[in-house]
C-alpha cells in the first residue's frame, strides 16, 4: 500500500462523513434542487475525462475520454443550468 | 508564471479551493433562501477545477476535448433552457445517467491507455465500471418510465432475483480477473472480462430499475443519485485525484440520506423497494363492506363550502403533475385568501415521481415555499382544517397507513386528511392508487368525491369564485 492510496482513503471517508452532515437537514421542499445540483456536481468526473482526452495515451484513450468529456460537460452544464431555472421559481411572497 | 500555474502543486491547491466551494454550496442549498447562490459556488468551483485541468501540463492536445465540449455545453445548455418543468424528473434521471456513463468512460480510457495497472488502480478501475454502467443504464430506465417512452408499472419476470444474483456474482468473478489476471481458461485475455463486466453492470442496471413500480420512482431516482457521486468518486482513485473523491463522496452521502428519506416516508426498507413489489403483497386489502358510502359532490356545492371555509389545507399527489393542475390550483389558492381564508400545501414526501416533485411544480406556479409544509407540520394542527382538497393523491393520504395492521402500507407516515371537518378527493375514477389497494379515505364520514379531471375541477371552482 502506497501512501497516496491511505491519504485518499483518509480523504474518501471524511468527505462522507461531511456529505452526511452537510445534507441531513435540507428542507423537503429542496429535494429536487439538492438533486439536481449534487448531480452537477458528480460531473466533476470531467477533470477525469479532459485528462484522458487531451493527453495522447493512444487512440482508444483519446476517443473514450472525448465521449466522457461530452457526456460529463452536459452533466455539469445542463445539471447547474436546470437547477438554477427551478431555483429561480423558489419564491416567498 | 506558466510554470508555477502548470505545477502540480498548483493544481491540486486549486483542486482543494474547488472542494471547499463544493462544500460551501451544497451548504447553502439546504436552504430556501440561499439555495441559489449555493448553486453559483458549486458551479464556480467546477469551473475552477475545469479551468486549472485544461491549463495543467497533462494535457497535451485540445482538438479533441474541445469538440467534447463544445457539444456537451451546447446539447446540456439547450435540454436545460428548454425542458418544461413538468419534464424536470426524467431530465434529472437523464443528467444522471450522463454523469455515471462518463465515469464509466474515465475508467476505460485508463483501463486501455495505460500500459501498467496497479492493484489499486485496477480496482478502482473495476468499481467505475460497475457502479457507472448501473448508474447509466438504470438512469436510461428511470428517464424512459418518466417521460412515459417505457411503461411506468413493474416490469418483471419470473426468476429475475435469481438472474440478478447470478449476474451480479459473475460481475464480482470478471471483476477478479480483471484486477489480478488469474488464469481463466486457456488464452483468455483481461480485455473480455473487461468487456463482460461493462455488459454485466448494464444489464444489473435494467434488472434494479425496470421492476420499480411509479410510486417507488423517488427511491431509486435518489439511490442512483447516489450512485453516480461514488462512481465519480472511484473514477477519483483511478487517476489519483483529490477533487473526484471528494466531490463524489459529498453526492454519494447527499444521495444516500435522500433514499434513506424517501424509504422512511413509506416505511419500507432499500431491500424492500429494489426486491419485493409491493403489490404481490397485498392480501390484507380492506373489506369492500368496511369502506363506507362514497358521496360524490359535485363544482356549485363544493364551491360552497370552500367559500365559508376558514382553512383549506391541499394535498397534492402525482395526478396533480398529470393534469397539469398546478396554476389553476394557486389560482384557486389566491381566490380563498382574498376571500380570508388560511391556505396552505401539505407535501408528502415520495408524493410525485421524484423527490420533491411536488414542490418544484407549484413553486413554478408561484406559489410561496413557505406555503409548502410536511406531514409533520400539518397533522398536529389537522383538526383546525375546513377543508381538505386531495388533488390526485390516494396512498398519501390513506389511513389504513395507521388503522389497519393488515395493510402492505401499514405504518407508513400519512398525511392525516381525514380528521380535517371535510376531505375533498379529486379522483378521475375509482381506481385504486399505486400500491393497488383500497382506500378507506373516500368512504368515510367527512368525504367528497368530485371526480373528473382535476385541472377541470379546479377551473370549475375557480369559476364559481370569480362569478
Amino acid at each position: 500500500m502506497d501512501n497516496l492510496f491511505v491519504l485518499l482513503i483518509f480523504v474518501l471517508v471524511l468527505a462522507i462523513f461531511l456529505g452526511f452532515e452537510l445534507i441531513n437537514k435540507v428542507p423537503s421542499t429542496l429535494h429536487t434542487p439538492l438533486m439536481s445540483g449534487a448531480n452537477a456536481i458528480s460531473g466533476i468526473t470531467i477533470v477525469g475525462a479532459l485528462i484522458s482526452s487531451g493527453s495522447d495515451g493512444g487512440l482508444w484513450t483519446t476517443v473514450l475520454g472525448t465521449a466522457a468529456v461530452f457526456f460529463a460537460t452536459i452533466n455539469v452544464v445542463g445539471g447547474y443550468l436546470v437547477t438554477n431555472r427551478m431555483l429561480g421559481m423558489f419564491k416567498k411572497k | 508564471m506558466m510554470d508555477l500555474l502548470q505545477s502540480e502543486i498548483f493544481a491540486n491547491l486549486a483542486y482543494i479551493i474547488a472542494s471547499m466551494l463544493f462544500i460551501f454550496g451544497l451548504k447553502q442549498l439546504g436552504s430556501p433562501e440561499t439555495a441559489q447562490r449555493g448553486n453559483l459556488i458549486s458551479s464556480s468551483g467546477m469551473l475552477l477545477a475545469v479551468l486549472v485541468t485544461l491549463i495543467s501540463n497533462q494535457i497535451i492536445s485540445y482538438e479533441w476535448l474541445v469538440i467534447g465540449l463544445v457539444l456537451g455545453i451546447l446539447v446540456g445548455a439547450s435540454a436545460a433552457s428548454f425542458v418544461k418543468m413538468t419534464s424536470m424528473p426524467e431530465l434529472v434521471a437523464l443528467f444522471n445517467g450522463f454523469g455515471g456513463i462518463a465515469s464509466l468512460l474515465v475508467g476505460s480510457a485508463e483501463y486501455l491507455g495505460t500500459g501498467s495497472l496497479g492493484l489499486i488502480s485496477l480496482t478502482a478501475i473495476f468499481l467505475t465500471l460497475i457502479i457507472g454502467g448501473i448508474t447509466f443504464s438504470g438512469s436510461l430506465v428511470a428517464y424512459g418510465k418518466l417521460s412515459e417512452i417505457l411503461p411506468g408499472k413493474q416490469i418483471t419476470f419470473k426468476g429475475q432475483r435469481i438472474v440478478l444474483v447470478a449476474i451480479f456474482i459473475a460481475a464480482l468473478l470478471f471483476g477478479a480477473q480483471l484486477i489480478f489476471n488469474f488464469q481463466m481458461v486457456e488464452g483468455w485475455n483481461p480485455l473480455f472480462s473487461f468487456l463482460l463486466l461493462i455488459s454485466f453492470a448494464l444489464v444489473i442496471g435494467l434488472l434494479i430499475t425496470l421492476p420499480i413500480g411509479g410510486a417507488d420512482m423517488p427511491v431509486i431516482i435518489a439511490l442512483l443519485n447516489s450512485y453516480s457521486g461514488l462512481a465519480a468518486s472511484a473514477a477519483g482513485f483511478v487517476i489519483n485525484n483529490n477533487v473526484l473523491i471528494v466531490a463524489g463522496a459529498l453526492v454519494g452521502a447527499s444521495g444516500l440520506i435522500l433514499t434513506n428519506i424517501m424509504c422512511k416516508a413509506m416505511n419500507r426498507s432499500l431491500a424492500n423497494v429494489v426486491f419485493g413489489s409491493i403489490a404481490s403483497s397485498s392480501s390484507g386489502a380492506v373489506n369492500p363492506e368496511e369502506v363506507g358510502e362514497i358521496k360524490p359532490i359535485n363544482v356549485s356545492d363544493a364551491y360552497l363550502i370552500l367559500e365559508a371555509a376558514n382553512s383549506v389545507l391541499v394535498v397534492p399527489g402525482y395526478g396533480m403533475a398529470v393534469s397539469q393542475a398546478q396554476h389553476a390550483v394557486r389560482e384557486l389558492g389566491e381566490l380563498l385568501e382574498e376571500n380570508g381564508c388560511e391556505v396552505n400545501y401539505a407535501i408528502h414526501p415520495v408524493a410525485g415521481r421524484m423527490p420533491g416533485h411536488m414542490n418544484v411544480l407549484l413553486a413554478e406556479a408561484n406559489v410561496s415555499y413557505d406555503q409548502l409544509q410536511e406531514p409533520e407540520d400539518v397533522n398536529p394542527v389537522m383538526d383546525t382544517v375546513d377543508v381538505c382538497i386531495v388533488i390526485g393523491a390516494n396512498d398519501v393520504v390513506n389511513p389504513d397507513a395507521k388503522e389497519n395492521e393488515g395493510s402492505p402500507i401499514y405504518g407508513m407516515p400519512i398525511i392525516e386528511a381525514d380528521r380535517s371537518k371535510t376531505v375533498f378527493i379529486l379522483k378521475r375514477s375509482m381506481a385504486s392508487g399505486f400500491a393497488g389497494i383500497d382506500n378507506p379515505l373516500f368512504g368515510k364520514e367527512n368525504s367528497r368525491m368530485l371526480f373528473g379531471d382535476a385541472k377541470e375541477s379546479i377551473s370549475g371552482l375557480v369559476a364559481e369564485f370569480k362569478s
